[in-house]
């Protein structure tokens, strides 16, 4: 049997996201496999180049249609369908663009599909974590119809450069694509500060900050280690952070090397987006909180003294 | 008639910590709490809270899952579902067979919204919405943090990793829920009562002429690796000694 995997490319028209490198680590866990690119935009050239010089890939596939202006599941999944015709596997990234698309396309083409691969034993078999990461399952794919996949971001590194870019084919595809989905908006998000899902440093903060005014602390003192901030679910429904800062079972799996849960307690759902973290910071005045349980340097006391404490002392 | 349909999934209990049996079959589910999906709780609100502001006039409930999930569906209907439908099937049901049993519910229910969970937070597969609204070759509008229903499009805000999107979507479509969609009401004790004699439908899946295959076998579950504990320092100035010396800083 050869192996072909199709690797769906997350971009935002001009730059490539890593989450696309990470998928690329994870497809050459398929053994002996040829790993392609598919990269749909109006204009696909820049990011096609960017995805031609990731080690291990073969080929990239560059389908370019003005209805590929923003990334909607509905236009992009029939695309990709009509690509996928001679591979065997097809991954995307566990990113929210990722489950939204790959679970259409695996709709379409009425494959299986194993969502969080945190590991690959075989071609067909795979791991992943279920429970909240409470648990961890290996499932076995038949093998006779195609394995869709999303890939989930803290278990692979990236995939480093090429010494030689792969060749880039321009492809049409001859799909109908609907109209019955309309983008409309999307709230800018702030560039200042380190990306989440790769700043190698992380602090996050829970209700204990109290207020959005409360997490100045926090981007003071991230500021000054290079960190990206997060938060709890309980400070982004407080209205603390904005959403796309929420770490855990339902918001950001994370995997830096520093992270530091400030004011958190430490209820599974939190913990599921941490445990990939090299090394876990807890601060918190209850000595009993779970956060304590897992964290490698444990501080009890109070926030609002050790933070400033902290930022002085750096 | 307009109409919603909201899949209700039974799950273990958020609170409940998961044990792996020590032979790697499963996981230990006897005697373990189980309950609604939270992310369904929030979907049968939404449609709750969409039908009490004059926007739908009927809400149906659906389980995939075996008999007992009816508990569930009286649930959903103590708080306010006028239907339930269960479909009965035993064993695993993969996202692909529970998008196929809903996708028949929606060609007899022709519903103008489906609001399912983005995810079940058992096997967190955050499939089913997708695969449903693939099949049905409808619109689809997943991790929804805010749904505006008009007469023949729905305009839902979704929390993405850059932020929140907002789409126009035709109707009918499938919305998925994200957490800070609402937070569902609690069922009144009268109102289990009331929901007791509200019509609960039961039609096996195989009636319904969807195979149930299973394309994903289940060969181990094991626990998660444990982190080794760590250790306690008593104020800022160790913490960042201890830090240094790892090279953390
Ligand atoms: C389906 C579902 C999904 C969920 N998904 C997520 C998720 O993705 N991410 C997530 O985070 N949660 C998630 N949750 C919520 C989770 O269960 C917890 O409710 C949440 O993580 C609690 O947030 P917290 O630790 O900030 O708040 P709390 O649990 O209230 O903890 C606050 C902590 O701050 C400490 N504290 C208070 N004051 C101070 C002070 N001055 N100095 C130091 N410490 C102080 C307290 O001792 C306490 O430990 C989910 C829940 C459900 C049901
Ligand atoms: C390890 C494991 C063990 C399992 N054991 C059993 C078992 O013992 N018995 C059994 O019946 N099934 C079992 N299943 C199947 C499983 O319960 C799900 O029905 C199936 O995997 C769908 O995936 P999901 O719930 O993660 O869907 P997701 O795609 O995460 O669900 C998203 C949303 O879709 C809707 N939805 C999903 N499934 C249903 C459903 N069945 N009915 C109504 N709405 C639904 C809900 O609104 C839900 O919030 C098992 C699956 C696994 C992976």
């Amino acid at each position: 049997m050869s192996w072909k995997v199709l690797i769906v490319a997350e971009h935002d028209g001009a730059k490539l996201n890593v989450s696309t490198a990470k998928c690329v680590t994870c497809a050459l866990g398929v053994a002996g496999a040829e790993i392609s690119v598919a990269v749909c935009a109006v204009d696909a050239a820049a990011v096609a180049a960017q995805a031609a010089r990731l080690s291990g890939v073969s080929g990239v596939l560059a389908v370019e249609n003005p209805a590929n202006q923003h990334a909607l599941a509905a236009v992009l999944a029939p695309q990709l369908v009509a690509l996928s015709g001679p591979f065997t596997h097809v991954f995307g990234p566990s990113t929210t663009f990722g489950k939204d698309l790959m679970a259409r396309v695996a709709g379409l083409l009425g494959a299986a599909q194993v969502s969080d691969i945190m590991a690959i034993e075989s071609p067909t078999r795979f791991r992943r974590p279920i429970y909240a990461g409470n648990a961890i399952l290996t499932v076995e794919a038949a093998g006779d119809g195609k394995i869709v996949g999303t890939v989930r971001m803290a278990s692979f590194e990236a995939a480093g450069p090429a010494a030689t870019p792969a060749p880039v084919e321009k492809v049409a595809v001859s799909a109908q694509l609907p109209a019955h989905t309309r983008f409309v908006s999307v709230s800018a998000a702030r560039s200042d500060r380190p990306d989440l899902q790769t700043a190698a440093r992380v602090i996050s903060g829970g209700r204990a900050l109290g207020s959005a005014e409360g997490f100045k602390i926090l981007y003071s003192l991230a500021g000054k280690l290079g960190a990206a901030v997060g938060a709890s679910r309980a400070a982004v429904d407080a209205g603390y952070a904005p959403n796309e800062m929420q770490v855990g079972q339902t918001g950001k799996i994370i995997a830096p090397e520093l992270y530091v849960a400030v004011g958190i307690s430490g209820a599974i759902q939190h913990l599921t987006g941490i445990k990939d973290a090299r090394t876990i910071v807890a601060i918190n005045k209850d000595a009993e909180a779970p956060i304590f349980e897992v964290a490698d340097f444990g501080l009890v006391g109070d926030l609002f003294q050790i933070i400033p404490e902290i930022e002085r002392l750096i | 008639m307009r109409r919603i349909l909201v899949g209700i999934k039974r799950v273990v209990d958020y609170n409940v910590r998961i044990r792996v049996k020590p032979d790697g079959s499963g996981v230990v589910t006897d005697g373990v709490k189980l309950s609604i999906n939270p992310f369904d709780e929030i979907a049968l609100e939404e449609a709750l809270r969409i039908k009490e502001r004059g926007g739908a006039e009927e809400v149906v409930v659906a389980t995939v899952g075996p008999a007992d999930c009816q508990q569930q569906l009286r649930t959903a209907l103590a708080m306010g579902a006028d239907r339930a439908v269960l479909v009965q099937a035993d064993g695993v049901v993969e996202p692909l067979a529970a998008a196929r049993a809903l996708l028949k519910l929606v060609e007899r229910e022709q519903p103008l919204l489906v609001i399912l969970g983005k995810q079940a937070i058992d096997d967190d597969n955050g499939q089913t919405g997708q695969v449903l609204a693939a099949l049905w070759n409808r619109p689809q509008a997943t991790y929804a943090s805010k749904l505006e229903l008009g007469p023949s499009s729905a305009r839902v805000t979704r929390e993405v990793d850059a932020g929140l999107e907002t789409l126009e979507v035709d109707l009918p479509a499938v919305v998925t829920t994200d957490l800070r969609l609402n937070e569902p009401r609690y069922v009144k004790l009268p109102d289990i009562m009331k929901a007791k004699k509200k019509p609960l439908d039961t039609v096996a899946l195989a009636a319904l002429g969807v195979e149930q295959r299973q394309q994903l076998k289940l060969v181990r579950f094991e626990p998660p690796p444990q982190r080794q504990k760590g250790i306690r320092v008593k104020d800022a100035a160790e913490l960042v000694e201890a830090l240094r010396k790892k090279g953390l800083l």
